[in-house]
């Protein structure tokens, strides 16, 4: 039993508060009312998924997924959101009493799924150990190792980013 | 019962980097009331205590007795978690940001990194506030705080990755200690990793004041036309948080510049590097975000951001490549 006053203690505490706060954002952001407040939950939830990197040993990751997640996509998202929803408040009152039940076995039986397939399967290593925040594995791999599909990740994002111009263009002509 | 001094010495730095934000946010708006009536040949405040130094103990007591108003249309959690965002996030970055070579809560490899990642947090603060508050002069005000963010985020982070190139490593401390024996060692003046540091440096120190909202770029709580932009709505410590997390991100700024650029707690001649000589520099920087605030008037829109994408990220730009080629060739 490790005693609550010191560093391992502490940081197994704040662990359990992160998977607390990740529940938490995600149950926010698939139950509320407003869009805005979806996507508050939503940074909740990307924020407590940061911690959860942070101590596993990932800071580097944690960071990456607070500036990333939390920093442009939910910006970029509340931002979206305030351009088109002029009127709040729409309700979705149609809806069929067996969707909540039917919803809940759903995720019980896909998460059952994954965590048995998460335990029974037999782990290979990691191809790089990036721990105590160390960036040059990560690069290294990134460039050598995984060049191809990280040159195709950039490919994909320039494509979204001629395309929606296009899109934008194309909306200014009419 | 065994308590860990690793989680008294945590404890002591928690307090010490709340206490230095909050001190701070409370005597740079002295500083700034002062600066300003001296620029426009007024006194300032005066009548509390001398020079006016209690000034912001009342104004706080002001503030703090001041009724929280929460209107009736406003989204009451967003309202109220809004200035927590804003603020939080820039006491986290206080944390790994070292003042000399011993007084750092946390000094994480990736120092640099984390502080760019709490910054980024701060957009969604106010955007959450503006969105809140149900107030179309603080919805226009999220609108132009988020693109004048993007537009400055870039330039500000290109000249970061031409520095770190140069240093090899985003330890904040190790950056410092690169440049340590005086000014001719100090990035500003690092001619033979770039002959344009100089440049770099003021192209940093204009995407601070932009990334902080200060004039000439304040295009968010711009008074004349905005009436307080993000902030319309809120009253008494509401607002008094919004403005403490505005101050300490400008401290996080200064101090990030001084970091990067001027050496650190490094002495400009050699003599007794320690904390005094990080605390010059950064106050230097500070009285000098003021002091631009008080000269320039406001800038328009659309030559903020024309000066951001044309003129500031084509220069960092320029600055990277030749940085590289130099590292490189040299």
């Amino acid at each position: 039993m490790v005693s609550l006053f010191t560093v391992e203690g502490l940081s197994g505490l704040l662990f359990f508060g992160f998977m607390g706060l990740t529940l938490a954002g995600a149950i926010v952001a698939t139950n509320a009312r407003s869009l805005i407040r979806s996507v508050a939950g939503l940074a909740l939830c990307f924020l407590g998924v940061a911690g959860l990197y942070y101590y596993l040993n990932s800071p580097f990751v944690a960071l990456m997924q607070i500036l990333i997640y939390v920093g442009a996509v939910c910006v970029t998202i509340i931002f979206a959101v305030m351009l088109a929803e002029s009127s709040e408040l729409k309700q979705i009152t149609s809806r069929n009493g067996l969707v909540g039940p039917l919803a809940f076995l759903a995720s019980g039986i896909l998460i059952f799924a994954l965590a048995g397939l998460a335990l029974r399967t037999q782990w290979r290593p990691a191809p790089c150990l990036v721990n105590r925040g160390t960036v040059e594995n990560l690069g290294q791999s990134l460039l050598t190792t995984y060049s191809m599909s990280f040159e195709l990740i950039s490919v994909v994002l320039l494509v979204a980013v001629v395309g929606s111009l296009v899109l934008a263009r194309a909306g200014r002509d009419k | 019962m065994y308590v860990d001094p690793e989680i008294i010495r945590l404890l002591a730095f928690l307090i010490g980097v709340i206490a230095f934000a909050a001190l701070n946010a409370a005597y740079l708006v002295w500083l700034e009331r002062k600066e300003a009536a001296h620029i426009q040949r007024r006194i300032g405040p005066k009548e509390v205590g001398p020079f006016g130094l209690f000034q912001p103990l009342v104004d706080g007591i002001k503030l703090m007795t001041k009724q929280l108003i929460v209107p009736a249309g406003v989204d009451p959690v967003l309202f109220k978690i809004a200035p927590i965002l804003v603020m939080v996030p820039a006491i986290m970055s206080f944390v790994t940001i070292p003042f000399s070579d011993t007084l750092v809560a946390r000094n994480l490899d990736i120092g640099l990194l984390a502080i760019f990642a709490f910054a980024s947090v701060n957009v969604l603060g106010l955007l959450l506030g503006a969105w809140g508050s149900r107030n179309k002069y603080a919805v226009i005000s999220a609108a132009r705080v988020v693109s004048q963010n993007v537009a400055y985020e870039i330039p500000m982070l290109v000249t970061v990755v031409t520095l770190v190139m140069i240093s090899g490593t985003m330890n904040l401390s190790k950056i410092v200690g690169l440049q340590m024996g005086g000014f001719w060692h100090w990035n500003i003046f690092n001619f033979s990793a770039s002959p344009l540091m100089p440049v770099a440096f003021l192209i940093f120190f204009v995407c601070m004041l932009a990334e902080t909202n200060r004039a000439p770029f304040d295009m968010a709580e711009a008074e004349s036309e905005l009436v307080a932009g993000a902030f319309t709505e809120y009253s008494g410590m509401g607002f008094g948080v919004f403005f403490m997390g505005e101050y300490a991100n400008i401290v996080i700024g200064a101090s990030v510049a001084t970091i990067l650029f001027l050496g650190g707690w490094d002495c400009p001649f050699g003599l007794f590097p320690g904390v005094h000589w990080f605390l010059i520099k950064m106050y230097f920087l500070i009285f000098t975000v003021i002091w631009i605030r008080w000269t320039y008037p406001r800038t328009t829109f659309y030559g903020l951001l024309n000066l951001s994408w044309k003129i500031l990220i084509p220069i960092s730009f320029v600055n990277l490549i030749l940085t590289s080629a130099m590292l490189k060739v040299f």
